[in-house]
């Protein structure tokens, strides 16, 4: 039936809890603004769990961004259950602190990084990049958060490090979608390298240049935004440097569907829809489709990671 | 009151609030008028909620037979056609949403969509072949169709296998409630199959049936009614 879209306030978006523990576990890379100094226990202002970064004009488009209700109202995000809704309901049982992230396979330096040490020296910046969806729907969101590439060369991979692989969080507690078998538990994806070296390529901590909130993938989610959505995994708890392309869960469910690259490509449908067209979330009545761009508008970018490849066969 | 007035005054303008209660919803959902709200997506809301309701009403006409059977009321067929017919105006409500809203009105991409997507296909078809049974609801019709009226209107078993599988088709992966729809719908399939078996060999109507059954729907008389 009809759902009311939850009003959110912003200090519904993250429980004040959180906030409070943002503040130490950000602290470093995440510096939070003067009102930071009020007394713990004070009911938290919005401003609590401000980030601070800079704008990126270089890696922005100039598109109006969504509202905060449209990206945090509607998610794909199956851990907290199927429909788009349920994630705004259901994350608030998601704990994103304390917060850890293994770091194993081909590469140097491995071992569990506390999320604070990972954002150590990582300067943040604001990108608002368009985001498509494999449903054929788009958003354009202004993310906070910084290169993937600075991340990964502090493990200093080695030349047997081929691809990346992500895991999100396995805990059917906390994530309360993940007691049916929708999808094979852990939710996982990967890049190839080069791909994750791409100056694109983004690891965000924030949105509208406050913390994430839980359903868009907090405390540490990726996004990679020429390809379709679901690559852009979320809540990671786990990074392997691996020799070989890593199963991940989209393609392992159904492979005729959603292929490894999962690059956004007009040209090539989804066997039961089209991809040439989608539509904006949150745009004037009958003003919301448009067409899909080649690499969702950053081909200029990108389409050189895949000179030579066949894109209907590599979709 | 007698049963006929009951029926007329009471019960089918009853169901007539029922049917378009959803619509109602739906529409203060699109106007944000008493707290109703139809999401980011306001489109694919409508499109889903139009699309399962049509199915509800389907599943819920499908439903009147055995109903009246196992509880012995049969003047419930009386409430069938009202069934019937908002499954049908959910159907063109959701196939107009789909078309205005979503696709706006683009039918380069309707087309593509009628030809390539055998889940649209399969939908398209169902909702064709709803047309002539609308059309062919008024009393009239049953009068000058007469036998073959019943004929045609077995037509819903297909559309319906179809209307469900349009369902179970178009969803990403979670296909736990068009299984539930599934589910519903070969028990009311099976309800037919074993009465029909348990009959033994189907026999031929007698002559009065059709003059029996639009007797009943207007309301005087039960019906021999064995659909």
């Amino acid at each position: 039936m009809l759902t009311r879209v939850p009003r959110i306030a912003p200090s519904e978006i993250t429980p004040p809890e959180v906030y409070f523990n943002r503040r130490t576990l950000l602290a470093g890379a995440l510096a939070v603004v003067a009102s930071a100094s009020l007394p713990a226990g004070e009911s938290a202002p919005p401003a609590e769990s401000s980030l601070v970064y800079r704008r990126n004009p270089q890696y922005s488009v100039s598109e109006p961004p969504n509202k905060l209700e449209e990206i945090a109202g509607y998610n794909n995000f199956y851990e907290f259950g199927t429909d788009k809704e349920s994630p705004s309901e259901v994350a608030h049982m998601l704990k994103t602190r304390p917060w850890s992230v293994a770091v194993q396979g081909e590469a140097e330096v491995t071992g569990n990084f506390d999320l604070q040490d990972l954002l150590k020296g990582q300067a943040l910046e604001e990108r608002v990049y368009r985001f498509r969806c494999v449903e054929a729907w788009s958003l354009v969101v202004p993310w906070v958060g910084f290169p993937l590439s600075g991340l990964l060369a502090r493990f200093k991979p080695t030349s047997k490090a081929k691809y990346v692989k992500f895991t999100t969080l396995y805990d059917p507690r906390q994530m309360p979608g993940q007691r049916s078998s929708v999808l094979n538990w852990p939710y996982v994806e990967g890049l190839r390298i080069d791909e994750a070296m791409h100056p694109l390529t983004l690891m965000v901590v924030g949105l509208y240049g406050r913390v994430l909130p839980n359903q868009d993938g907090a405390p540490l989610r990726l996004i990679v935004p020429w390809k379709y959505g679901f690559k852009s995994i979320k809540s990671i708890v786990r990074i392997d440097f691996s020799e070989h392309q890593p199963n991940t869960a989209w393609n392992v469910a159904a492979p005729q569907e959603y292929g490894f690259y999962a690059n956004v490509n007009p040209q090539v449908d989804h066997p039961r829809w089209s991809q040439a067209s989608e539509r904006r979330i949150g745009a004037p009545f009958l003003a919301a489709r448009q067409p899909t761009l080649p690499f969702n508008g950053y081909a200029a970018q990108v389409a050189s990671l895949y000179q030579g490849m066949d894109l209907r066969r590599y979709f | 009151m007698n049963l006929t007035q009951r029926y007329r005054y009471l019960y089918k303008p009853l169901l007539f609030a029922a049917g378009v209660a959803p619509l109602a919803w739906m529409i203060c959902g699109a106007l944000q008028l008493f707290g109703a709200s139809l999401g980011a997506d306001p489109v694919k809301k409508l499109e889903h909620e139009c699309g399962k309701t049509a199915l509800n009403f389907l599943l819920l006409t499908l439903s009147v037979t055995p109903v009246r059977e196992l509880t012995g009321l049969p003047q419930l067929l009386r409430l069938r056609r009202m069934l019937g017919l908002f499954a049908f105006f959910y159907a063109v409500v959701h196939f107009s949403a789909y078309l205005v809203l979503d696709l706006e009105l683009n039918f380069r991409l309707l087309g593509a969509d009628i030809v390539k997507r055998p889940y649209i296909t399969i939908g398209f078809s169902a909702l064709l072949l709803l047309l002539p049974l609308a059309l062919t609801s008024t009393n009239g019709m049953m009068r000058r169709l007469g036998r073959r009226w019943q004929s045609l209107h077995r037509l819903i078993y297909p559309i319906a296998a179809l209307a469900v599988w349009h369902f179970y088709w178009q969803v990403k992966r979670d296909v736990r409630e068009p299984l539930l729809y599934v589910g519903i719908l070969a028990l009311l399939l099976a309800y037919r199959l074993l009465r029909w078996r348990a009959r033994g060999a189907p026999r031929a109507a007698p002559a009065t049936a059709p003059a029996a059954q639009l007797t009943s729907r207007s309301g005087s008389a039960t019906a021999p009614e064995r659909t």
